[in-house]
């Protein structure tokens, strides 16, 4: 086990493709941190190059008190979970699990009890015999991650491991991810664009945007303090409604209350917003579409006076029906400022 | 899997369509190859105005004839000579020019001119390269003592052939191959590599053990190739001697129907030569499929 230390890194593939831009990243021993971000934002191009599996063009990577820079992946002692699960088709589930471990030398009976061991706590002992393709996508997933406990690495990496399951599988495999990161305290470093996933599965949170950090920081601490518009947008869903400052000055008139200089976009999350209820900015709109989603309702409502659709979530079944109005309060607690040229949470 | 079905407007037009790769078929393969079975059954006078029916005696006199039993030793040599070279390089080069990244197609292209050469221009190539007289190889052989003729020296003969013979078959190879590496995962690397194998270990335990239906595939079409499609390269060369030396299989079917005129004879070895291609076909198309999957 060990810590992972980035400093400065930057990639740039050929064809001057600008993937990372000078990065810098500490990540403790035993910490679960997650990379999140859109699709291209470079969270794979990251976790690769901690991997070996990229050069690094700029900067440094340590695991542990090593500078990994010029290391071969195998020197690395790290493992890592692919998308695809890359299990190798022609060897058996246990010649999968065995592979890493011979390469390196390992003794026949340690091979045999780290297999017997990690195939007991990912319950794949009835499928070692089996052939990859003989398997499930779940029990495939299991078995990729098998092949990475059985190395007791240093870290383990993750690029979207669950992307190739169905929901309800995603769900369970994230629980389980959690659970087996927590007893073994291993180092790992979780790539995915799923922003629930992110938020369930990290200690820390890294959300990352064109190449570069946008915020680092406990899931929760994120939700409720987005340094950014882009991480208000990311993180939560429903996403948080955004506001421009003018309008709603000119809707709220002496309810508005004074803002810190530079403010012109106000946040708000969709579960902030109080139907009925006073002290905050009076509003009021019709209400286009109603989402129950079950122990919740999302109201889709077009706010008058400003022509901007927000959303609201409300705790139970909805007391209003489509095209009905409602009246409801943005608590001034609840609001986030932004500034828009930068981008930036303003205090 | 969705199966595409287009429905014809009249039942008679789906026959019409295939109808000429039919009667291609039968009557410049079925026929003939009707005929030759039923001559090698039989025995026609000198004069070809009578002919007997003589069983298997064709076939008998065959297996006690030491030239047609040292022919089956100089086809398996040089089969399996053919075989192993031309996968063997094509194997090294598509190795190559898998871990390039920019000029990958260019390296593919030239490697497949070869191929587009027919067999009797490759032969003549070849035969050119290595003329004891004028030849740039046995000048360069000749520095290392080796004073060849291929065509007094049976074993320079029958080295010439296998050269051209696989020279022209690395390219069909190679894009086999190719296409097989290709279709290997990349992620299935780069675990290996972070599982702790070198290049060298990858490919034997994971890249070349997924080629095995592509290796299975074209050791198949390779022993056919060489066995049945190589008489142009001999006919171009060594025209089956010095001696003998180079008169595989099929180039015996020619020299003796043709030259030595024993049609029924002939006609024999070439039915023997089409029972061995039908059973290797039949085993491509069994075991290629089902068996040598991963
Ligand atoms: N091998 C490559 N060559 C050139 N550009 C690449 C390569 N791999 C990724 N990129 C580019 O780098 C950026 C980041 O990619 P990636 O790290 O895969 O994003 P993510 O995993 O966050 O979706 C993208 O713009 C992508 O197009
Ligand atoms: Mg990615």
């Amino acid at each position: 086990m060990a810590s992972i230390d980035i400093k400065g890194v930057r990639k740039v593939y050929p064809g001057n493709v600008k993937a990372i831009h000078a990065l810098d990243l500490s990540i403790e021993d035993g910490e679960m941190v997650v990379l999140v971000g859109p699709s291209g934002c470079g969270k794979s191009t990251l976790l690769r190059m901690i991997a070996g599996l990229e050069t690094i063009t700029d900067g440094t990577i340590s695991i542990g008190s090593d500078v990994v820079n010029r290391k071969e992946p195998a020197e690395r002692d790290i493992a890592m979970v692919f998308q695809n699960y890359a299990l190798y088709p022609h060897m058996s589930v246990r010649q999968n699990l065995e592979y890493g471990l011979k390469n390196r030398g390992t003794p026949r009976d340690e091979i045999d009890r780290r297999v017997t061991e990690a195939a007991r706590i990912l319950e794949i002992t009835p499928f070692l015999e089996r052939k990859p393709r003989q398997l499930s996508g779940g029990q495939r997933q299991r078995v990729a991650m098998g092949r990475a406990i059985v190395r007791q690495p240093k870290a383990f990496l993750f690029d979207e491991p669950l992307s190739n399951l169905d929901a309800k599988l995603r769900g369970q495999m994230r629980i389980e991810i959690r659970r087996l990161q927590r007893n073994l305290k291993t180092t790992s470093v979780y790539v995915t664009h799923d922003q629930l996933e992110a938020m369930t599965l990290a200690d820390r949170l890294v959300v990352m945007n064109g190449g570069r950090i946008e915020q680092v920081g406990k899931p929760i601490d994120l939700y409720d303090r987005p340094a950014s518009l882009f991480v208000a947008g990311f993180i939560g869903s429903p996403p948080m409604n955004l506001i421009p400052v003018e309008q709603l000055r000119a809707l709220a008139g002496a309810a508005m209350p004074v803002l810190p200089e530079g403010t012109d976009i106000l946040g708000i999350r969709p579960d902030g917003i109080m139907v009925g209820g006073s002290g905050g900015i009076p509003l009021s709109g019709v209400v286009e579409l109603i989402e129950p989603v079950g122990g919740e309702s999302h109201l889709y409502v077009r706010v008058e006076g400003i022509d901007q659709v927000l959303i609201l979530v409300l705790q139970g079944r909805a007391e209003v029906a489509e095209t009905e109005r409602v009246d409801f309060v943005l608590p001034v607690a609840a609001l986030h400022g932004f500034n828009r040229e930068s981008g930036k949470r303003v205090e | 899997m969705d199966t595409k079905r287009t429905v014809f407007p009249s039942q008679g037009l789906p026959y019409l369509l295939v109808a000429p790769q039919i009667i291609i078929t039968l009557i410049f393969f079925i026929w003939p190859a009707g005929q030759a079975v039923k001559s090698s059954f039989e025995r026609e006078d000198p004069f070809g105005l009578a002919t007997s029916f003589v069983g298997l005696s064709h076939y008998v006199r065959l297996f006690q004839d030491p030239a047609y039993l040292a022919s089956i030793g100089r086809t398996a040599v040089f089969a399996l000579a053919v075989t192993v070279i031309s996968m063997g390089l094509a194997l090294i080069l598509a190795v190559a020019v898998n871990r390039l990244i920019r000029s990958a197609t260019t390296y593919s292209t030239l490697l497949l001119w070869p191929y587009a050469v027919s067999p009797v221009v490759a032969g003549i190539l070849w035969w050119f390269l290595f003329n004891s007289s004028t030849g740039i190889l046995p000048y360069m052989l000749s520095f290392f003592g080796v004073d060849w003729n291929h065509q007094l020296n049976g074993t320079h003969a029958m080295i010439l052939i296998i050269v051209a013979a696989s020279w022209k078959q690395i390219s069909y190879n190679f894009l086999f191959f190719l296409a097989g590496m290709q279709s290997v995962p990349q992620s299935l690397n780069e675990a290996a590599a972070i599982d702790g194998a070198g290049p060298f270990k990858r490919f034997w335990t994971i890249v070349f053990p997924l080629l095995s239906p592509t290796t299975f595939f074209l050791l198949i079409v390779n022993l056919n190739y060489t066995m049945f499609d190589t008489f142009g390269v001999i006919d171009a060369t060594t025209t089956g001697g010095p001696n003998q030396a180079t008169n595989i299989l099929v180039y015996k079917v020619y020299t003796d129907g043709y030259i030595g005129l024993n049609l029924g004879s002939s006609s024999a070895q070439s039915v023997i030569l089409m029972l061995f291609v039908i059973a290797l076909t039949v085993i491509q198309f069994r075991y290629v499929e089902r068996r040598v999957q991963y």
